[in-house]
């Protein structure tokens, strides 16, 4: 972890400090001899979560996969390839098509203190579980006084793909995210992807660990210190992407790889964007939003899902009631349309953000740009 | 009443599919054949005690395991009673009174203001509680519904720890947290308590799931925990439970899916809800052996458990027991049960379990009156001194509020200060768990 800060020397100074009081005590252990070159090897989001699932499982033989495929087609995604020759069916379950079931099959093992990781083919999918992500894992610590904790994942592709439909791109984000009790994550690069599912594996409660499809075969640098097998992220910090001093920029998942080429844009227009990966939508990184507002005044919050009550909302909600005296603009907030997603190309384009709107959206937080009608 | 005649329409005797023959051929399921005499006092009996009843929208005809338990009485030249010692026998008549005296106690706080919300009370069925839990070692674990109070005091979780629970102190099972609908005990592998009817079930296949896991996976070659879950007639049309016997059957699982078949949901009638209302018939569908008992006799659900829990052991997969009972009493206390028929109530209430038991334990001098009263009032003391208890109990601190979310607090994120708000001592003001 140590490493990622130094990765980013340059960027991420002032934030060290906090850093190292998160990491202080999760996993210090590492050879100083490891050098923490930013140089090394590329890894696909895939990889990094085929590498995660794999080493947990096997440091811990209680962790166990449970899904729709994850078994002998090696993943709909490809992402448990090779984790059942390796563990065995014992341990990589293949299930038939009972969301409900086996979801609940697993928040039942969890209350036995196994570490279930339930792979989702989507999450639209787990709209028929949802009772049991819900009633009986999120709430069961609360309900039952700390007896019972439930130690499970819930993993899955979130959000938009291309072409899928209404019913295959729904953002789940917001609506797990709303709900006490669960943890839930939102990986970008290969880093994130590496070391939030290992922290989520070993977390004691439950957590909503929400991919995305279009970035699993996405290339990203990646350090020694991440490939490390005992490397993880903490729950709950996100990560500045990228430094800047006039406009922040909040996105996770896909959308950081939007903004960051927004802020590319916005650079040759003289505008310097503070993007920032927010990597834990709950609990969601509030200081470190309302720290970088305080320094830059403007924010622009960007996610895929539907607007209303979405993320941006939350972040909108705690910028105003924290830092209301630093807005110098109103906030910005770029959501997917409020429409079921279109099927046609075109439109599907329309319905999510494009690079475009952030950096038009960042234009007129720095009011250089005229404002428009609420966006459809 | 249309409803009623396709009722006896159903009920009318079947031509015969029985649990073995419905897998000729297929040699994973040749178990189903064998000469167990669980299946086959199934097979035997099933069919030739049926009879079609005009009078009542239900089957009142003797019950399968009824002949098995008197064939076994007259093969065995002993006396009458060696179908349960007189320990046995006074433990099942005091867990059944305990049930029954804390149900009727909690009305009563309930019209007092001391109880609130969702109760759910559970008169007239403690025989199949009694029947199931008293079976049970410490390890295995129960998982119910709603309707849970007298699953949590059969498996060993103290009365005045339930009591506490339902008046919302601190000193309850789960320190006021979770209320009447959601008991849970670690100690006693309670797990739940669930207000949606039929999420316990694949909980408990989860639970079961483990047992199995850590025989096989975690090389605990000792474990042969069995799970049972608990859930009602109008749970069984639901999607949960069909997936649930599917995997439970799939995958072998050490659990009985225990069906307290009350024939009401709140005020849906199960005639009027399911296409086949026989139940123990969805077992053998997904290749599961389905055993109907009646569920007011204790004596008959225990010798049914007996063999369901000790299958499930073996490793030899699920069961599905559907135990005909009824309750006394309305859904919950705020049900004015307007919709059953008196008539069905007074036949229901000649069979109470606890009358039955008692009268089968002097007739076979098992035990005299007095003795039994003697279980009475010890019950009744127990029960007072729970309500003094919980009466006498302090609420919730105000700092409980935000404790237990998280078994790690770190998810309440991190505080303006840049440090964990768990770690801010004013958090929870006072106390350490957060």
């Amino acid at each position: 972890m140590f490493g990622i800060v130094r990765r980013r020397i340059g960027f991420g100074a002032s934030h060290a400090s906090i850093l190292d009081r998160c990491l202080h005590g999760i996993r210090p252990a590492l050879s100083t001899s490891r050098c923490y070159s930013t140089a090394g090897k590329e890894m696909t989001v895939r990889e990094a979560l085929n590498s995660a699932l794999d080493e947990e499982m096997s440091a811990d033989p209680k962790v166990f996969l449970m899904g729709e495929e994850v078994g002998e087609y090696q993943g709909a995604y490809k992402i448990s390839k090779g984790l059942l020759e390796k563990y065995g069916p014992e341990r990589v379950l293949d299930t038939p098509i009972t969301e409900a079931g086996f979801t609940g099959i697993g928040v039942g093992a969890a209350y036995y203190g196994l570490r279930p990781v339930i792979e989702f083919m989507t999450f639209n999918f787990s709209m028929q579980a949802i009772d049991h992500i819900i009633n009986s894992a999120a709430k069961s610590n609360y309900m039952s006084a700390g007896q019972i904790s439930v130690p499970i994942v819930f993993r899955g592709p979130n959000g938009a793909a291309a072409g899928v439909g209404a019913q295959h791109s729904q953002c789940y984000a917001a609506w797990y995210a709303s709900c006490p009790g669960l943890k839930v994550l939102a990986p970008y690069s290969s880093e994130d992807s590496r070391g939030l599912l290992k922290a989520a594996i070993r977390d004691p409660d439950p957590v909503v660990f929400l991919e995305n499809e279009l970035l699993y075969g996405e290339s990203f640098p990646v350090s020694a210190e991440v490939l490390d097998s005992s490397f993880s992220l903490p729950i709950g910090k996100a990560k500045i992407e990228r430094e800047g001093k006039d406009v922040t920029i909040t996105a996770f998942s896909k959308m950081v790889g939007y903004a960051l080429k927004a802020a590319e844009i916005l650079a040759k227009e003289g505008i310097s964007a503070e993007v920032i990966n927010l990597r834990s939508i709950r609990p969601l990184d509030k200081p470190t939003i309302n720290a970088s507002v305080r320094k830059t005044n403007r924010l622009v919050t960007v996610e895929e899902g539907f607007p209303q009550h979405g993320v941006g909302a939350e972040i909108c909600t705690s910028v105003v009631t924290e830092s209301f005296g630093y807005l110098d603009a109103p906030v910005e907030r770029i959501a997917g349309a409020d429409v079921p997603m279109p099927y046609a190309a075109n439109l599907e384009r329309m319905a999510v953000p494009q690079v475009e709107d952030i950096v038009q959206a960042a234009k007129r937080a720095c009011y250089r740009s005229v404002p428009i009608a609420a966006a459809a | 009443m249309s409803s009623a005649l396709s009722a006896i329409k159903i009920l009318q005797p079947l031509p015969l599919p029985t649990t073995t023959t419905r897998f000729p051929e297929n040699p994973v399921l040749e178990p189903l054949k064998s000469n167990s005499s669980f299946l086959g006092s199934t097979h035997k009996l099933r069919f030739n005690s049926l009879k079609p009843s005009s009078s009542s929208q239900r089957r009142s005809a003797v019950v399968a395991v009824s002949d098995v338990v008197k064939e076994k009485k007259l093969k065995s030249n002993s006396s009458l009673a060696n179908l349960i010692t007189k320990e046995e026998g006074l433990e099942l008549y005091e867990d059944m009174v305990l049930g029954r005296a804390f149900e009727d106690m909690c009305a009563q706080m309930y019209y007092r203001g001391k109880m609130f919300g969702f109760v759910h009370l559970y008169n007239g069925q403690e025989a199949v509680s009694t029947g199931f839990i008293k079976l049970l070692k410490k390890e295995d674990s129960v998982c119910s519904t709603y309707r849970d109070h007298v699953h949590a005091l059969s498996k060993g979780v103290p009365a005045r720890s339930v009591m506490s629970e339902l008046f919302g102190k601190a000193t309850g099972c789960c320190r006021g947290q979770g209320g009447s609908m959601h008991m849970f005990s670690k100690d006693h592998n309670l797990l739940g308590g669930f207000a949606f009817i039929g999420e316990g079930i694949p909980v408990a296949t989860g639970a079961a799931f483990t047992s199995k896991y850590k025989r096989e996976v975690l090389k605990q070659a000792d474990c042969d925990h069995v799970t049972l879950a608990f859930f009602g007639d109008g749970t069984c049309n639901n999607g949960q439970f069909f997936e649930c016997l599917n995997m439970a059957a799939l995958w072998k699982l050490p659990i009985v899916f225990v069906v307290e078949n009350n024939l009401w949901a709140i005020g849906m009638s199960h005639l009027r809800a399911t296409s086949d209302p026989e139940i123990w018939k969805k077992g053998p569908a997904f290749g599961m052996p389905g055993v109907h008992v009646d569920g007011m006799d204790v004596l008959k659900v225990r010798e049914v458990a007996k063999e369901a829990i000790t299958r499930a052991r073996r490793g030899e997969g699920p069961t599905l027991v559907e135990c005909e009972t009824y309750r006394f009493r309305g859904h919950s206390l705020a049900d004015p049960d307007e919709l059953r028929d008196p008539a069905e109530k007074a036949r229901y209430a000649a069979r109470d379990p606890i009358m039955a038991l008692k009268k089968y334990m002097t007739a076979n001098n098992l035990a005299s009156e007095a003795e039994l009263k003697a279980i009475d009032k010890k019950i009744d003391e127990l029960i007072e001194d729970a309500v003094e208890f919980a009466d006498a109990s302090p609420l919730p601190p105000r700092s409980q509020l935000l404790e237990n979310v998280f078994a790690d607090p770190k998810g309440f994120g991190i505080g303006p200060d840049g440090k964990y708000r768990c770690e801010d001592p004013k958090f929870t003001e006072g106390t350490a768990q957060v």
